[in-house]
């Protein structure tokens, strides 16, 4: 096993050549996708690499920091209509309006941090749940924009380039999330980023060596809503359309489902707990259509379950998933990577 | 008005607090915030509207029926899920609760789609008695009845049964417990099929007032986790207190305020109260060792 020597050793981005050479190919392969892939491939690329920023927000604060968030779709929302707003009413440029969503995600979040200073638990979980609702309701009320009917996005315009196809989308988004899967990875690895961990494993005890917990705890729910805020500011033109049913409750478990089911404490567990869910979600929306499974389901329906009730089929499945990984392998996907890495490593012993 | 307000903020109180009590009730034995709570409740419904409906028994076998299904639910539930869980952190069971909550809602949806059914009640929601000025519904008295006489039992059970005792037992500590001959499996199996009953006794008691879907029990449980978190999570008196101060202040706000935003004012509620008492009302607060 490799040991790691000394502290430049453990902050460096990329260990071995063999490391290099995968990471230039992961690079090269996200290039080329949108000319090879078509469309609705794109699209549903479009989507995962949006929940892979929200996923990693979502693991600063709960699988760093240890603090937990049953919101999230707030700040997703909040993000959205901020960087929807500045742009159609503002005027602004994307390019402005997209990071001053997410500082205003950011602000909003620093603020249900303050709360979240005295709360740990159930006791939190109940007051991020309250937050996420709040958030959807309150926007659904605010008629300048669009109540409960929603906003359409506009043009997506970037110095004069106009983006109108999935590929172009992608041109955009996909950037934008390996930068900021690398600024979370440098993150985690700086004084900052110790500071959360200390944080996780014993506030107390984190005081004591002078982690100061009210600017770490706040810090942690704003970086946390700054990515969400991006995230959700990019969704508006993935999905062209938004209202506030778009992130109810529901976005907010999913989100969660992804960073635990991926792994706490892990950003490649984040990558490939979002990839996981994401897919999961449009397969199964489409679950009758599929071979085999497709008309058992249905022959079974007829017998025991109605016909127009079948497509909540996928509830079912997806519900088992997230049981049955949590069940097998508690440290999520990250887990058995880790086992896989480990017994490859060591084989033949 | 005011009366009138408070009374029905006390009839739907009653129901926040049967949910919150399984709540509370299953998270001191075992450190679960239970999200499969409504959906479990929400199908034992189901089930007493299959029987009532499509197979055409009595309220009396109906409502028994659902009621041990419920408890039969939460005790298969514990064994073939929670119990599986190897070395399980906090986030990791309520994922678990989560995904059970999805396939629950599936399975009922699937079974019953999600158009609204009207759901048969002994008692109407229509039929009303003047007491000086506030007027009562008969449903609203026996969902009161109901759920007073549910907690007088429950508080019963743990203090004077031999059961219950040894529920308490696994609620201070799980091995101290173990050691001194109590089957901590079963009681957990136990906990989970009681706290089952008691969320499905609020299904029955919301269903009559509302129409039947899967989506029945979403709100109110919302408000159950709520109402036991304002009293404090391992309280049962806590969780019921919450359950009645939840129902009455939102139908004030409703009332005097905005029926707007009747809904989320809870959560408002909550948090305000939470940031001056980090435990809720009334649990004594409680600070982990380094």
């Amino acid at each position: 096993m490799d040991m790691k020597r000394d502290y430049y050793e453990d902050i460096r981005f990329l260990d071995s050549g063999f490391q290099v050479f995968w990471f230039i190919a992961l690079l090269a392969a996200l290039t080329v996708f949108p000319f090879l892939a078509g469309s609705y491939l794109t699209y549903t690329v479009n989507l995962m690499a949006i929940n892979v920023i929200v996923a990693l927000g979502l693991n600063l604060l709960v699988g760093y920091t240890g603090q937990i968030s049953l919101g999230h779709a707030g700040f997703f929302a909040i993000g959205a209509y901020a960087t929807l707003s500045l742009m159609s009413m503002a005027g602004l440029p994307f390019l402005l309006a997209l990071p001053l969503g997410g500082l205003i995600s950011a602000a909003f979040g620093f603020l249900l941090g303050l709360p979240a200073l005295r709360l740990e638990g159930p006791y939190l979980a109940i007051a991020t749940l309250g937050f996420g609702l709040t958030v959807t309701q309150i926007l659904g009320r605010l008629h300048f924009l669009g109540g409960h009917m929603g906003l359409q996005a506009p043009p997506l315009n970037i110095l004069g380039w106009e983006v109108t196809s999935d590929a172009g989308r992608y041109a955009v988004i996909m950037p934008i999330c390996v930068l900021l899967t690398w600024a979370l990875r440098n993150l985690t690895k700086t004084r900052v980023g110790r500071a959360f961990v200390a944080l996780r494993d014993s506030d107390i005890a984190a005081e004591c060596i002078g982690v100061n917990l009210t600017y770490y705890k706040t810090l942690a729910f704003a970086v946390s809503a700054f990515y969400t805020g991006l995230a959700g500011g990019l969704m508006v033109f993935v999905i062209s359309f938004i209202n506030p049913h778009t992130f109810n409750i529901m976005v907010s478990i999913l989100f969660l489902a992804m960073v635990v089911v991926g792994g706490l404490g892990s950003i490649l567990g984040s990558v490939m707990g979002a990839i996981l869910i994401t897919w999961l979600q449009i397969e199964l929306s489409s679950i009758t259509e599929l071979p085999w499974i497709g008309p058992v389901l249905e022959q079974l329906s007829n017998q025991f379950f109605t016909v127009t009730g079948l497509p909540n089929v996928q509830f079912v499945v997806f519900g088992l998933i997230m049981v049955l990984i949590m069940i097998f392998e508690p440290l999520g996907l990250y887990g058995i990577w880790i086992r896989t890495k480990i017994y490859w490593k060591t084989w033949p012993f | 008005m005011l009366g009138q307000l408070i009374v029905s903020g006390i009839s739907i109180g009653a129901t926040y607090a049967l949910v919150a009590l399984a709540m509370v009730i299953i998270y001191k034995t075992s450190e679960v915030l239970n999200f499969a709570q409504g959906d479990m409740a929400m199908l034992s419904a189901f089930v007493a509207y299959l029987m009532l409906e499509e197979q055409g028994y009595g309220f009396a076998v109906s409502f028994t029926t659902a009621l041990a299904f419920a408890f039969a639910l939460g005790a298969f539930i514990e064994f073939a899920f929670l119990r599986r869980a190897k070395e399980p952190t906090l986030l990791g069971l309520i994922i678990i609760t989560l995904g059970l909550e999805m396939v629950l809602y599936g399975l009922a949806s699937w079974r019953w789609g999600s158009d609204q059914k009207d759901f048969p009640f002994p008692v109407s929601d229509f039929a009303t008695h003047q007491i000086g000025g506030v007027i009562f519904s008969e449903l609203n008295l026996v969902t009161l009845a109901a759920a007073l006489g549910l907690m007088l039992l429950l508080f019963l059970f743990f203090r004077y049964t031999k059961v219950g005792i040894a529920m308490k037992a696994t609620q201070q500590n799980l091995t101290v417990a173990r050691i001194m001959g109590i089957r901590v499996n079963r009681i957990l199996m136990l906990t989970w099929g009681i706290s089952s009953v008691v969320g499905a006794t609020a299904a029955l008691l919301i269903a009559p007032t509302d129409t039947l879907d899967p989506n029945l029990m979403w709100t109110p449980q919302l408000k159950g986790f709520s109402a036991a978190v304002l009293g404090g999570m391992t309280s049962l008196g806590g969780a019921v207190a919450g359950g009645f101060i939840l129902g009455v202040i939102e139908n004030l706000f409703g009332g005097y305020v905005s029926v707007e935003f009747k809904s989320v004012v809870a959560f408002a509620v909550i948090v305000l109260i939470l940031c001056v008492k980090p435990s809720g009302l009334f649990a004594r607060h409680y600070v982990r060792k380094v």
